[in-house]
């Protein structure tokens, strides 16, 4: 049986005529989840989260409702609800949608949460070049507002809580959940060190918060309106829900798929969702979830065991789209924003266009990471450009060794992720783009940096 | 405080830039949130940031203009220069470079005569590289002033620089409510 998608956040958006307002949400049967979780105990909506198995949509994959389970309840302070519409790892451009074109299903979302982890106070950190996003979600709320949906006494329950848009300003590091709380308090986005920050526990204003993604949310919605024991059916074991697939780069159709967990390969993806290469073409490697995930080449075979004990070995077309699979291939779903390149691309451009981003994005308050991915952008730059030595290779792997797990956010990870898993894969390409340039030969055309 | 500021003495905030801000001070729990949006309606009314702005931002949310410095020069967004009348922002992360977003940005460099990073001698236009805008599909995508431009090719660089030329010379530029699909709505 070909794959199919299974739109699910998706589904209603892409019909035609479907609006960002209140009544066309109503009438797509919108806050009827609410309605059922108000009439819940909070304590049961974070049971039924807990049952669905959901996982963070914001890159980590973590089970919303183990993380719920970490608010501090006790400290007798507000509890916060901070919602990462930050959107800002490259290749990902889902959350975009909801916002532009199903602001209420997020807002639902947010609702049902808020009352799961009774908090009056919600945060909405939408990126700041999504100018008419931001005011389209200040237009929902106020007309969720005018209906009882969010703001005093929601749906007659005497439970009340407001939201507040807040717009970011074009930081990378703002996306990490404490940089972003740094940065709602008017500071600078430092991430901050946990311990002792984790944001359930000293989260904004340092009280309790939650923050999660978007798109989380907007599933947070589904697991409500199905149950959970019904929306765990949806996926496989350990990844249940729907992924949309964010694909860019080099493919015939680049756009968003909405797949059921574990339902179709990267295979499918590329050729029967994407439509394959583009003519002529021959595809190279792959970005799975977001520029931070590690690279993919066709080709590789890729052998182990998924945490269940079940054996594989699997050509990078053969890999099941779900967390655990995609993990026990070394690298991570993330995102879902698959990074697409065909055999036009010279791979050490592709490094240094993300080194040059890292480098640009890093906050520069722990030294490996500040000049880690300044080395690294400027190493894999004059590879690139000219002006290298051989062994350079070597040292772009030596430098990213010394960043990964040796700073305060996870940013140093991206750092080094792309340059560790492409070294090692690519090295022979590169060492001919060094001999390319020191006897003057042409390079590829297309241009990466 | 340093940084650049304009010569003339910056005209004073509009009446109602003034009248918002406390509105926006008394959503948050806290004054100093009200930082960053005080910092974009400052930027909206007057195209930048200049330093009696900091201050007055400063005054606002009880923190030493300083602290207003500090964000300011965090974040790419805010800006204390004047730019052109057209603020063109092409994507150079990697999903719109593979699909060409360097060659765009060559020949939009030539057809609007403006080299990157800079603002051209006529002060129409400000050119510049930025890092990945959320469109990647897209790509290559192209952020104008509030706009987004999507599958801007690089041999259309030139029919792109004539389009953004017209611009200039309509007077409801930027009036239009925004229209689903269309680039003032997805920007
Ligand atoms: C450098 C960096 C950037 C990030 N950017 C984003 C982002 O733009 N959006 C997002 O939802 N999460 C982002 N995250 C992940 C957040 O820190 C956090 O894990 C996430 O918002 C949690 O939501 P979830 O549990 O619903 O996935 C980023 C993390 C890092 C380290
Ligand atoms: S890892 Fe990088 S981005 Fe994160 S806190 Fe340290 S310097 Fe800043
Ligand atoms: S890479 Fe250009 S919008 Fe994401």
């Amino acid at each position: 049986m070909p794959a199919v998608e299974r739109p699910v956040i998706y589904a209603n958006l892409r019909k035609p005529g479907y609006t960002v307002d209140l009544d066309c949400y109503l009438k797509h049967g919108g806050y009827e989840a609410l309605r059922k979780a108000v009439a819940m105990k909070p304590e049961e909506v974070c049971k039924e989260v807990e049952l669905s198995g959901l996982r963070g949509r914001g890159g980590a994959g973590f089970p919303t409702g183990m993380k719920w389970k970490f608010l501090d309840r006790e400290s007798g302070k507000p509890v916060y609800l901070v919602v990462n519409a930050d959107e800002s790892e490259p290749g990902t451009y889902k959350d975009r949608q909801i916002i532009y074109k199903d602001p209420h299903q997020m807002l639902e979302g947010v609702a049902i949460t808020a009352w799961a982890i009774q908090a009056k106070q919600a945060f909405i950190y939408i990126r700041g070049e999504f100018i008419h996003g931001a005011k389209l979600l200040e237009a929902a709320i106020a007309e969720a507002k005018a209906k009882g949906f969010l703001g005093q006494n929601i749906l007659g329950s005497g439970y009340s809580c407001d939201v507040i848009v807040h717009r970011g300003a074009g930081s990378y590091v703002c996306g990490e959940e404490t940089g972003l709380i740094e940065s709602l308090e008017g500071k600078r986005g430092y991430p901050r060190i946990k311990p002792p920050y984790f944001p359930a526990v000293l989260g904004l204003y340092n009280c309790p918060t939650i923050v999660n993604n978007a798109e989380t949310l907007a599933q947070v919605k589904h697991v409500l309106a199905l149950g959970g024991a019904e929306f765990a059916k949806i996926g496989v074991p350990g990844d249940s829900g729907t992924h949309i697939w964010c694909v860019s780069g080099l493919v015939k159709r680049p756009g968003l798929y909405e797949i059921e967990a574990g339902k179709a390969t990267f295979g499918e993806l590329l050729y029967d969702f994407c439509g394959g290469p583009l003519d002529g073409r021959k595809f190279k490697a792959i970005i799975p979830g977001g520029s931070s995930t590690k690279i993919l080449k066709f080709g590789e075979r890729f052998k182990g065991k998924l945490p269940g004990g079940t054996e594989f070995d699997w050509a990078l077309e053969d890999i099941p789209l779900d967390s655990n699979s995609i993990a026990a291939c070394g690298t991570g779903l993330g995102t879902g924003g698959t990074i697409v390149m065909d055999d036009s691309v010279e791979m050490i451009q592709a490094l240094s266009n993300l080194n040059a981003f890292y480098a640009h994005e890093t906050c520069g308050q722990c030294t490996p990471c500040r000049e880690g991915s300044l080395w690294l952008s400027r190493v894999s730059g004059r590879i690139a450009k000219g002006g290298a030595r051989e062994s350079d290779v070597p040292l772009l792997l030596d430098i990213a060794n010394q960043v990964a797990g040796r700073t305060i956010c996870a940013h140093g990870e991206a750092v080094a992720w792309p340059v560790q898993s492409a070294v090692p894969k690519f090295k022979d390409e590169y060492l001919e783009s060094i001999r390319l340039r020191q006897s003057g030969e042409p390079v590829p055309k297309l241009k990466l940096i | 405080m340093h940084g650049p500021s304009s010569s003339a003495p910056a005209r004073a905030l509009k009446p109602e830039t003034l009248a918002q801000a406390p509105v926006i001070i008394a959503r948050y729990p806290q004054r100093r949130s009200a930082t960053m949006p005080l910092l974009h309606l400052v930027q909206e009314d007057r195209g930048h940031i200049t330093q009696e702005d900091m201050h007055w931002v400063a005054e606002q949310v009880g923190v030493a203009p300083m602290q207003v410095l500090e964000v300011v020069t965090f974040y790419p967004m805010f800006r204390q220069a004047a730019i052109g009348r057209r603020h063109v922002r092409v994507c150079r992360t990697l999903s719109c470079a593979l699909r060409g977003s360097y060659a765009l940005m060559e020949g939009l460099e030539k057809a609007l005569s403006c080299p990157r990073g800079e603002t051209s001698p006529d002060g129409d236009f400000t050119l510049e590289f930025v890092e990945c805008i959320a469109d990647c599909g897209c790509g290559p995508v192209v952020h104008v002033d509030g706009a987004m431009h999507e599958n801007v090719q690089a041999e259309d660089a030139e029919k792109f620089a004539a389009k953004l030329k017209a611009t200039l010379k309509d007077p409801s530029y930027g009036q239009h409510p925004p229209v689903p699909g269309t680039p003032e709505w997805n920007g």
